[in-house]
């Protein structure tokens, strides 16, 4: 596996005559490899567009009076940055652009089953972001992503239309993303690929896109009743009609508790992958990873009253969502003792993408616990909609999400465009984000348990101190993001080519060269081992041939 | 994840050039490997998408479940207001256009092309007048608003003041029951708003229409696709061999149906 020239066969070469016929190969193609870097692009403008509604935020927050903006253009920042955050980055993140380009190439097929579908969807992405961004430039919304009715429907004078229909025209694009996943990882794994044989990747992938099926359409048909409501002028959730504005809570959140999972599932899949290749050990406990996926997915379709408790919601109910909240921890937990245990004896490299790894499961232990807190009827009332709240949400979303994207984008840079990114920066950003995270949002559960609101533009004085240090956490979490972005763009001049294989893994997508061709694989291998079958002598041979600035 | 080299296979690279298609049909896609792996592959898909719609359907089931538990009385009333007939005329219309569909995938796959033709323009036909007989059933309601008996009285100006109620939602809503002290009574027992401020009523309505709007946008796609799937037999590119845009296009028109097939005893026979 020394590596060797750049090969010039890649997905990413072309030889087209001229610029058009250049940007048509992409905008066009249906290779989904390359529908992946488009995604990749996109979903990386909208993260640095919802980090930057972020910064606005922070910055208001450094003083307890409201001196850079009013409270409704407050009110519209943090609706614009949790939208933007959740519809267009956090939900297609993982499964758009890491999951276009592994799906495949993991389970040894050429490409996804439904290639035009899989281009449709960007072009659904982008069609809901350009209404998003269109409601955004011309003042924004006022309702919090959740879009809460009765205000939504009748009482906010923001453009909430617009906005909805960029979420529900996105949910289109998740939908086409996830059948396109279905059909692929049941009809087209290479031969001897069996369920049991399939990298924990796919196995996430697969449970993502059910929960997405079964999920997305039903916010989809709330979020039209409530554009509905608005234009008509008469609608089911309006009280004044005899509806009820608690049914759209419910209808939203059987959709929205379920996407949480939609956020954090491929990161637990990407992770499994990180932890096995960089311990050189088989997965402990595969069978139980693959199921506590599915068994997530499932559970997660009868949680959705937890966020519910202060509403008129039968107490009753409360209860049995308390108990399924709790049940639901199972097979979180199984997930991190399992990959707690392949790190136990094995062969442990800190490269970039382990660090994220590891990252991540410090503060997904600290996100998930503390949801185990707010899953508990008595401590969820005493701290609603406060920062102990968005704290935690913070920890499984960024902390999760976030640090398995980025663990994931750096452990398949090297397949993705043949090139190494510089491992020293890496290193350094993947603490600096580890370090800029835990400083932005640890001190927001100080301040919710001690009453601090969420979506309050002014504070009493005693606050200030938390909301400084969370302030400049959040600076220092931004320069964790700015390097990556940086020595990425550098390691596609001058990076280091970095042959097929060179963190020396299991799974098919490293049996093909890096950039893989159009075609993925020269001919279709045939499997005939489990996934992350590292042999025993894996670890011995790597300290028998490590030396300074290798790659493992 | 260690792999050997397929032995079996020809070697030959699978890719866009140089590719043979006279091994199968012209229509296996590079990707595939075999003709039964893409038909497979693709009716999954399209199973897949109709679990999509019947969620989607499936929030507007719920809110019903919700109102209807909540105001059963005013379900009752209120149901007797929709033109059952035509809305009986038009469920058997749904079958009957169900049944020449599958009739069409049969044609197909024996390969009779001549009445796969047939049976697809019969279940546009079929299609087109659900359409129409549902247009005259919205264009009722309207009319009523406007004061007229009927959409034809409304077009032709004629006996305008004929019908005092108006049971399109909206501020001109009148439910004429509503007034009497039965419907009164009927709506204060549930803690419902004063009267002047709207009445439950409305939300059967409002319901009635997006279920149904939604199913006749559902209509309208379902018939742009069997207009192209005509266009394709047409052309003759649907082979004995090859039939899938058939079979999953047929898969999606049925759904419509099941769904009206439901929509239409919830509405119209819940008194």
């Amino acid at each position: 596996m020394a590596a060797t020239a750049f090969p010039e066969s890649g997905y990413l070469h072309d030889d087209t005559p001229g610029l058009w016929a250049w940007i048509k190969s992409w905008l066009f193609t249906v290779d989904h490899k390359r529908i992946a870097i488009l995604y990749l692009l996109s979903i990386n403008f909208f993260f640095l567009l919802g980090g930057l509604a972020a910064t606005f935020v922070r910055i208001e927050l450094v003083t307890p009076q409201g001196d850079l903006m009013s409270s409704d253009v407050y009110n519209r920042m943090f609706t614009l940055h949790g939208v933007i955050m959740v519809f267009f980055f956090l939900i297609p993140a993982i499964p758009s652009v890491l999951g276009n380009f592994l799906v495949p190439l993991m389970i040894g097929a050429r490409d996804l089953a439904f290639p035009r579908l899989n281009l449709f969807s960007w072009y659904l992405y982008m069609f809901g972001g350009i209404f998003a961004l269109s409601a955004a430039v011309l003042g924004g919304v006022d309702t919090g992503w959740t879009f809460y009715t009765p205000f939504s429907s009748t009482y906010s004078n923001s453009n909430v239309i617009l906005t909805i229909t960029g979420a529900f025209i996105m949910g289109f694009s998740s939908i086409a993303t996830a059948v396109n996943f279905i059909a692929t990882i049941h009809k087209m794994r290479a031969p001897g690929l069996t369920w049991f044989r399939l990298p924990l990747f796919i196995w996430a992938a697969y449970a993502t896109s059910l929960v997405i099926v079964l999920a997305t359409p039903v916010v989809g048909i709330a979020l039209l009743l409530v554009a509905i409501e608005r234009i008509w002028g008469v609608g089911i959730f309006d009280p004044a009609l005899g509806g009820d504005p608690l049914l759209f809570q419910h209808l939203f959140w059987f959709y929205s508790h379920p996407a949480v999972y939609i956020m954090i599932l491929p990161a637990f899949g990407v992770i499994s992958e990180l932890i096995a290749t960089f311990s050189r050990k088989r997965i402990f406990g595969y069978e139980f990873i693959a199921f506590s996926s599915m068994a997530i997915a499932i559970l997660g379709f009868l949680v959705w009253g937890h966020h519910m408790f202060v509403s008129s919601q039968s107490m009753y109910a409360s209860l049995v969502f308390s108990f399924i909240t709790m049940l639901i921890a199972i097979p979180s937990a199984i997930k991190v003792f399992n990959w707690t245990a392949t790190l136990y004896k094995g062969s442990i490299s800190y490269r970039t993408p382990m660090l994220y790894a590891l990252g991540f499961m410090g503060l997904f232990v600290i996100g998930g616990l503390t949801g185990i807190f707010l899953g508990v009827v008595a401590i969820d009332i005493h701290v609603t909609d406060t920062y102990f709240v968005v704290a935690h949400f913070h920890y499984v979303m960024v902390g999760g999400t976030i640090m398995a994207y980025l663990g994931g984008i750096h452990f398949w840079w090297p397949k993705m465009t043949g090139r190494m990114y510089n491992e020293v920066w890496g290193g350094i950003s993947a603490l600096v984000v580890f370090v800029g995270f835990n400083m932005t949002f640890f001190p927001q559960f100080v301040l919710g348990y001690l009453g601090m609101p969420r979506r309050y533009h002014v504070y009493p004085q005693e606050f200030q101190v938390l909301h400084v240090l969370s302030s400049s956490g959040a600076a220092v979490l931004a320069v964790g993001f700015i390097i990556p972005l940086i020595y990425l763009l550098l390691s596609l001049v001058n990076g280091r080519v970095a042959g097929d294989n060179p963190w020396d893994a299991t799974g098919l997508e490293w049996h093909t060269s890096s950039p893989p061709p159009t075609h993925n694989f020269e001919r279709i291998p045939v499997v005939t081992t489990e996934a992350y079958a590292y042999p025993p002598e894996a670890a011995a041979r790597d300290a028998a041939e490590w030396r300074p600035g290798s790659p493992l | 994840m260690a792999t050997t080299t397929p032995t079996a296979k020809p070697a030959q690279p699978h890719g866009h050039d140089g590719h043979d298609h006279g091994v199968h049909g012209r229509e296996l896609q590079h990707h595939f490997e075999t003709v039964q792996q893409q038909k497979e592959t693709a009716t999954l898909g399209m199973w897949a998408f109709l679990v999509t719609e019947i969620m989607l359907f499936g929030g507007i089931f719920m809110a019903y479940i919700v109102y209807r538990w909540a105001f059963p009385e005013v379900w009752a009333a209120a149901a007797h207001h929709l033109n059952t007939p035509l809305g009986a005329v038009n469920t058997v219309v749904l079958l009957v256009s169900s049944l020449t569909v599958a009739l069409a995938v049969n044609a197909a796959e024996e390969g009779k092309r001549r009445r796969v033709l047939t049976m697809l323009g019969v279940t546009l036909v079929l299609g087109l007048t659900f359409l129409l007989i549902k247009g005259y059933e919205y264009s009722e309601k309207f009319a009523h608003c406007a004061g007229y008996a009927t959409p034809i009285s409304w077009v032709t100006g004629t006996g305008q003041h004929a019908v005092d109620e108006c049971l399109v939602p909206g501020r001109a809503f009148l439910f004429p029951e509503a007034h009497g002290a039965e419907g009164a009574a009927a709506a204060s027992e549930h803690g419902a708003p004063q009267p002047g401020l709207g009445s439950p009523y409305q939300l059967f309505y409002f319901l009635y229409f997006v279920a149904t709007g939604l199913h006749a946008v559902h209509m309208i796609v379902g018939l742009t696709i069997v207009s192209i799937l005509t266009f394709l037999v047409w052309r003759g590119m649907i082979t004995a061999t090859y039939f899938t845009p058939i079979e999953i296009g047929g898969l999606y028109w049925h759904l419509i149906d099941i769904i009206w097939v439901f929509l239409f005893p919830l509405f119209y026979l819940v008194h």
